[in-house]
């Protein structure tokens, strides 16, 4: 199967919308537990009238969108696909607060229009007037990893030639507040500079909008190739991560050695990082992590995907992640392994083209 | 890419029927589940009908295995689910590799809305148990995992085509090599937050809706789970039951015209039948019977009948919107009207079109009115078309 990610758009906590040189720096601080995306002047990809009815997280997913149809120069991609664990949490926590204050009464529609899971596709698909599939998957910790197996399906069906698919997720008042009473996030000082460092109980919460264009076809500004993705749901342990990742690799030809860099989805939480240093295999792989980057959200994938397609593009490090690796040659393949609550594994390989 | 993917097995509930065969008895009763709400506790419950499982949260939860405490929609998935894949009867099937492919519109929304009142007056109450199944994809892993499906494991929403969607994904994965076995279809419960937003889009027949009728006034919403399960051919070359059919057509199109209505030609509608009947290599005309989509709304029913004028004129199959009998399941209609459809094959059916008074005068073709029995049905067109513009059609046909 051949798939390139011909063009990316990301929204992110950190200077990455608008496509600025590759986490050239600096890198954007947050204290407390909250990493909100660094959102761009949305004017200059979405039309104005259509801004103020959109909630953020249509925003920052109809703006990556169009940044990256734009850097591809596809205005009609054959498929749009997108992946979001929690949806459209302002809509949703809009509607269902003004249904309990109001005991069901007076409420108007808008906020539950924009509700449903699949907006963001829907309203890409509207302003593109695109006709063709269209699809929403919302699963979790897999609900990005779902979407590119379903893009890259559609690419080796020859069902499409351009797919655009994204992952995303926003973070709004309620679900913090929610999130954070589960206990998913540190208690009192945190910052995202020193969260991999020091290792505690909790991460920090995260959200992002990261696109991108796969094409069937190799073109001459391709980011990379995307050779293979596998999940695992609720492993048994290391040693069946481990049997799974061995198959993986396996299934491409490739043994641990052939892996340049392994970008890892550690998130600073001491139980959950665990998970990674008991999977041994994987230690004698240079690794970079990115967590402390854009924080831990179900759909995270999505940014280490845009990373790894940028280190592959330029074949470096770039200056925000350098420092924790030696020198070294230049990074031709890259696996992503990322878990979300030690329930949703995946591993990506990508390799440069 | 392009092999064969066969039904092995069916399971449904809904308003007129906890299992298959009291699904098929209602059908051929000609008997609704519409009627009174008694189980939602909304305000609007003397105005607006709904269909609604005829058990309540303690027996359904006692029927599905499942505590007590879970969302209904997951009850109402793992009763089907269960059910499809006890029917299939596939030997060894901890030794296939086997998905679980599911759809719901609003996830665990009807504890989440229970939450929603202490949580509202103090952000540090409410029961965090009643919120942990807010999430779609946690409905769909409750039922996983009592299914013990481990392989593949994933949700779609888009909105009233998702287990639509659901299905023609897993036969994707099938054909794709990636599985042997698939269970897929989807489930929604009612919630007050649908209720009241489909309320808010003055979409909702204070009486029963009629579908196609000229007098269509909107929809009535209903609960319900259906599924499938979907076996490769080589797979269904070793079991000891014939499958009941083959899925023979799918196409997902986009309306791309409102976040919520329907385009007036039904774009989309047309794109996502026409692409399903050119998948499965038929023509128009060898299609038996369309399970229509027929919400009863002006918008949906207009849009869906024009897009079909466009595609089947002059030479009309028999159809019927089964939506009289169960309501609108949203993310579980396509699911379980896709079992619909699978057991108009099975029995020779087509089913009526309930409470049709006066046809719509725009269309130059009437729905069916009556049960008609022994028919030849070879081929199926099922429709589900949702918020978003997201048309999705499947074709069912004789295995």
């Amino acid at each position: 199967m051949n798939c390139y990610i011909r063009a990316t758009g990301n929204i992110s906590p950190q200077l990455t919308a608008g496509h600025p040189p590759f986490l050239a720096g600096p890198l954007q601080e947050y204290t407390g537990t909250r990493m909100n995306c660094a959102e761009p002047d949305y004017k200059d990809l979405i039309d104005v009238k259509l801004i103020r009815r959109m909630s953020r997280i249509i925003r920052m997913g109809v703006a990556a969108a169009t940044e990256c149809l734009q850097e591809a120069g596809v205005s009609m991609p054959d498929a749009i696909v997108t992946g979001t664990a929690y949806g459209c949490l302002e809509d949703t926590g809009h509607f269902i607060s003004r249904m309990v204050s109001q005991n069901e009464e007076l409420l108007t529609p808008t906020a539950f229009i924009q509700s449903t899971h699949n907006t963001i596709g829907a309203q890409i698909g509207l302003m593109l007037k695109c006709n063709r599939y269209n699809n929403a998957f919302v699963h979790r910790g897999f609900s990005f990893e779902s979407a590119l197996l379903d893009a890259m399906m559609l690419l080796q069906e020859e069902e499409a030639q351009h797919v655009l698919v994204g992952g995303i997720d926003e973070i709004t008042d309620y679900s913090h507040t929610i999130l954070s009473r589960m206990g998913l996030y540190r208690r009192g000082h945190a910052s995202n500079l020193d969260l991999l460092e020091q290792p505690s109980r909790g991460t920090m919460a995260g959200e992002g909008a990261a696109f991108f264009l796969v094409a069937s076809e190799r073109s001459a500004t391709d980011y990379a190739r995307l050779d293979g993705l596998a999940t695992l749901y609720k492993p048994d342990g290391p040693a069946v991560i481990e049997q799974k990742l061995n198959s993986f690799l396996e299934a491409n030809q490739l043994d641990f050695s052939d892996i340049d860099l392994v970008i890892n989805g550690r998130n600073g939480d001491l139980k959950h990082d665990q998970v990674y240093d008991e999977l041994k295999a994987l230690q004698i792989c240079p690794q970079v992590s990115y967590k402390q980057l854009c924080g831990e959200y179900p759909t995270s994938t999505a940014f280490a995907v845009w990373m790894a397609a940028n280190i592959l593009k330029s074949g470096d490090l770039p200056p925000l992640l350098a420092p924790s690796v030696a020198e070294q040659e230049k990074i031709n393949r890259i696996l992503i392994y990322n878990q979300y609550g030690n329930i949703h594994h995946s591993f990506v390989l990508l390799s440069a083209c | 890419m392009n092999e064969p993917v066969f039904v092995a097995g069916i399971g449904a509930i809904s308003a007129i029927g906890n299992n298959i065969a009291e699904n098929l008895n209602a059908l051929l009763s000609e008997t609704t589940g519409i009627g009174k709400m008694t189980g939602l506790d909304s305000v609007h419950r003397d105005q607006l009908p709904v269909a609604e499982v005829k058990m309540d949260h303690q027996a359904l939860a006692s029927l599905a295995g499942l505590p007590e405490g879970i969302s209904r929609t997951a009850l109402l998935s793992a009763v089907a689910a269960r059910e499809a894949l006890g029917s299939a009867a596939i030997p060894g099937f901890g030794k296939l590799r086997s998905g679980f492919i599911s759809a719901n519109s609003v996830g665990g929304m009807d504890r989440t809305e229970k939450f929603f009142i202490p949580f509202m007056e103090n952000n540090q109450r409410g029961r965090l148990r009643d919120v942990v199944h807010h999430e779609c994809g946690t409905v769909t892993e409750l039922v996983a995992d009592k299914l013990g499906i481990k392989d593949q494991v994933t949700t779609i929403s888009t909105a009233c085509s998702s287990s639509a969607n659901a299905i023609f994904f897993g036969a994707r994965l099938i054909r794709n090599g990636l599985l042997d076995v698939v269970v897929a279809g989807g489930a929604d419960s009612l919630t007050k937050f649908t209720l009241n937003g489909f309320n808010t889009l003055m979409i909702l027949d204070s009486a029963l809706c009629k579908p196609f009728d000229e007098n269509r006034k909107g929809l009535n919403l209903g609960e319900g789970a259906g599924y499938v399960v979907l076996v490769s051919e080589k797979l269904a070359a070793t079991l000891d039951q014939k499958p009941i059919c083959r899925l023979s057509g799918y196409c997902n199109a986009n309306d791309a015209y409102h976040q919520t209505a329907s385009s007036p030609d039904g774009t989309g509608s047309f794109l996502a039948m026409s692409g399903a009947l050119q998948k499965s290599g038929l023509n128009p005309a060898d299609i038996s019977y369309i399970n229509l989509h027929g919400t009863g709304t002006q918008n949906n029913d207009i849009a869906e009948g024009t897009a079909i004028k466009r595609l089947f004129d002059p030479h009309y199959p028999p159809m019927s919107s089964t939506k009289a009998y169960t309501g609108h399941t949203l993310g579980g209609c396509g699911g379980l009207e896709a079992v619909y459809s699978i057991l108009a094959i099975r029995e020779g059916l087509i089913y009526p079109n309930l409470r049709l008074e006066t046809p719509m005068k725009d269309l130059p073709f009437r729905v069916q009115t009556r049960l008609q029995r022994h028919a030849a049905v070879e081929h199926v067109l099922s429709n589900s078309f949702g918020f978003g513009g997201n048309c999705t059609s499947l074709i069912f046909s004789k295995a």
